[in-house]
């Protein structure tokens, strides 16, 4: 600790700074507000967001045949009627979950190193829960009598049944949009007052004016605002638990085996976090580079994200441990049957690179020197995307293509509409990501500014 | 003459602004206006000030008491809705289940308690800040832009009993403001 420079604000205990030597409450705040303001529209950005921009159109195409066709341009069929659609659903909400435990749960935690990486992520958990509502819609078969799944009195004198975690997931899923939504809009409020204060253009001041509502940072709302943070941080964790929880249930309540485990809820909350702090990686890491943010994402976050990840990483690979113990312990013949078919079965290799994704790879996250490597985090965060997306397709397919009896086993095939849809969504995500990068501060300012007021080095050059 | 231009003559300007440099300066400032028994003002930060909001006579929010009857509110629709179309508007036999099945309701009571505790913070919030607030006076100080960049405010208003302009004026300039200004309405 002695070596350490007095200026760098240091946590007890950490020899690693949070951000970088030297900053003042004007040069955060000139910093993060010029990527938006000031610094026009890089070339890359163009480029990056015409391809996204281009998979969007694809899922457009995609969806519009689908509405005109119907799902059997899918590859779903009987025995497996959920394909893509619900791998995808729950692939893209669980990568919500990581923006809401880094805004939420590392605020009731006290973990000032969340700061400068809350904001972003918090962006991602709405884009990606975006991309995770569009499938259960379109999954429905008639997607123009999805408002079927809200309650509402209607002349056919029907509700939804509310004994089926289907419903249950409509309720979590909305909920966990709008709490996610709000919670973002909120933390953005001081800092949209920042951007219509250092506008130069009257669009700007109007339109970021508009959002601001008037803020000024006056003690008495700050000190509203600091209680509002709080509550909102307690509501949304519990919120997040029991909303992959919800998601596990509309597996865990059926009888199908392989469903049919009370281990499943915290392990896909395990996984969705996971998932969800590979993805904060995936995209923390090009853009710190490109928008040369090294000194706010720090090498410190990064490793701490890397940390996270294997410690859930650890909790999914027991999940999936006693997955198989209990089906053998069990002694029923279906859950015996279903390990044997992942491990040996016509979905053996998809199975594999699974477990070799999701548990094998990572595990070199033990070592320092790979977690302080960017380019082997970036390259870890794609391979546990791709590990968890591959463990929702083996829940969904492998264990309807092979449920009780022999002569209603099948097998399931994407598409390339599947593959079109999914590609697509990916595009929405990345598109939604490239706007929000360029028109809202991507580093939440004010939080900056409390970073720095802690070091003292604000006050004295402010 | 109307009451609103009457009580504009009454107070030609809103107040008085004091700008600071720095947190501690503010803070005491405040200290001590509120020692001196002023009232009616308030401090604007670009961040939030441990203490602030005490210091210029700012009791206690009443954010969490609506929160909470916000989640009250939210979990008894919640599980007044699953309990009416299941019991009383469309009961369906399944398997001889209970109508009332409680259990099966818990998720979506609890979904409905977080949505709405949710809503009211943040409506709750917004309300007792006045936001949006369309006009506000304290933006006419050409600096007060830079509140939310590294510049800390106090401001004594016109309303405020003790307010006298040259008084007040002289009393926020020893308080180590770099500068004081007034506040056209």
């Amino acid at each position: 600790m002695g070596t350490v420079n007095p200026q760098m604000p240091v946590e007890p205990g950490s020899a690693r700074p949070l951000i970088g030597p030297g900053h003042t409450f004007g040069s955060v705040t000139d910093k993060i507000s010029a990527i938006v303001l000031t610094k026009g529209t890089p070339r890359g950005w163009y480029f990056g967001f015409g391809i996204a921009f281009l998979l969007v159109m694809l899922l457009h195409y995609a969806m519009a045949y689908l509405f005109l066709v119907g799902v059997g341009i899918w590859g779903i069929n009987i025995p497996v009627g959920w394909g893509f659609a619900i791998v995808n659903f729950v692939w893209w909400i669980g990568i919500g979950h990581a923006g809401t435990l880094i805004s939420a749960i590392l605020l009731l935690l006290r973990q000032k190193w969340r700061t400068s990486i809350n904001r972003f992520a918090e962006a991602m958990t709405i884009f990606a829960v975006s991309c995770a509502g569009i499938f259960p819609l379109i999954h429905v078969g008639r997607p123009w009598l999805a408002y079927w799944l809200l309650p509402y009195p209607n002349p056919m004198g029907t509700w939804p049944q509310f004994r089926s975690p289907l419903v249950w997931d409509v309720f979590a899923v909305s909920t966990y949009a709008t709490v996610s939504l709000l919670f973002w809009f909120v933390g953005l409020i001081p800092d949209l007052a920042t951007l219509r204060d250092r506008a130069k253009q009257r669009a700007g001041k109007i339109i970021y004016g508009v959002l601001a509502m008037g803020w000024r940072g006056s003690a008495v709302h700050w000190s509203r605002y600091e209680m509002a943070s709080l509550l909102l941080a307690g509501l949304a964790t519990p919120l997040v638990v029991s909303v992959h929880t919800v998601v596990s249930f509309d597996f865990a309540v059926g009888v199908i085996p392989g469903w049919h485990t009370t281990i499943f809820p915290p392990y896909f909350v395990a996984g969705a976090i996971y998932s969800g702090f590979a993805m904060v990686m995936t995209l923390a890491i090009p853009i710190r580079a490109f928008y040369r943010l090294e000194d706010f994402v720090t090498m410190r976050h990064l490793e701490n994200m890397a940390k996270v990840m294997l410690a859930t990483g650890l909790i999914v690979a027991y999940g999936y441990m006693m997955e198989a113990f209990m089906a053998f312990y069990s002694g029923s013949q279906y859950d015996k049957f279903m390990i044997m078919n992942r491990l040996t079965g016509p979905y053996a290799v998809p199975y594999a690179s699974l477990l070799l994704c999701n548990i094998v790879i990572p595990q070199s996250l033990w070592f320092k020197r790979v977690r302080n490597s960017v380019p082997a985090l970036f390259v870890l965060s794609l391979v546990i995307n791709v590990g968890m997306w591959l463990e929702r397709f083996i829940i969904v397919v492998t264990s309807l293509h092979r449920d009780f009896l022999p002569s209603s086993w099948g097998m399931y095939y994407p598409t390339r509409w599947d593959w079109a849809t999914f590609t697509g969504t990916i595009g929405l995500f990345v598109a939604l990501l490239y706007l929000f990068v360029r028109f809202l501060p991507m580093i939440s300012i004010f939080e900056m500014r409390q970073l720095v007021a802690e070091t003292g080095e604000g006050r004295k050059k402010a | 003459m109307t009451p609103v231009a009457q009580s504009m003559r009454r107070h030609p300007i809103y107040g008085l602004m004091a700008e600071f440099k720095s947190p501690e300066d503010l803070l005491a400032g405040a200290e001590r206006a509120h020692k001196a028994g002023y009232r009616r003002m308030d401090a604007f930060t670009p961040l939030p000030i441990e203490g602030l909001a005490e210091a210029i006579g700012f009791q206690r929010t009443r954010l969490p008491i609506i929160v909470l009857m916000g989640g009250i509110l939210g979990g008894l629709s919640g599980f007044g809705m699953q309990y009416y179309a299941s019991v009383i508007g469309f009961p369906l036999n399944i398997g001889g289940k209970p109508y009332n099945s409680w259990v099966a309701f818990i998720p979506i009571t609890f979904e409905m308690t977080i949505l709405f505790a949710a809503l009211s913070t943040v409506l709750g919030l917004l309300a007792l800040n006045g936001l949006p607030t369309p006009y506000h006076p304290v933006f006419n100080v050409p600096e007060f832009e830079l509140a939310t960049r590294d510049r800390f405010f106090l401001c004594i208003t016109a309303k405020d009993p003790k307010f006298d302009l040259e008084e007040t004026k002289k009393f926020l300039a020893g308080l180590n403001a770099r500068k004081v200004s007034e506040i056209e309405t």
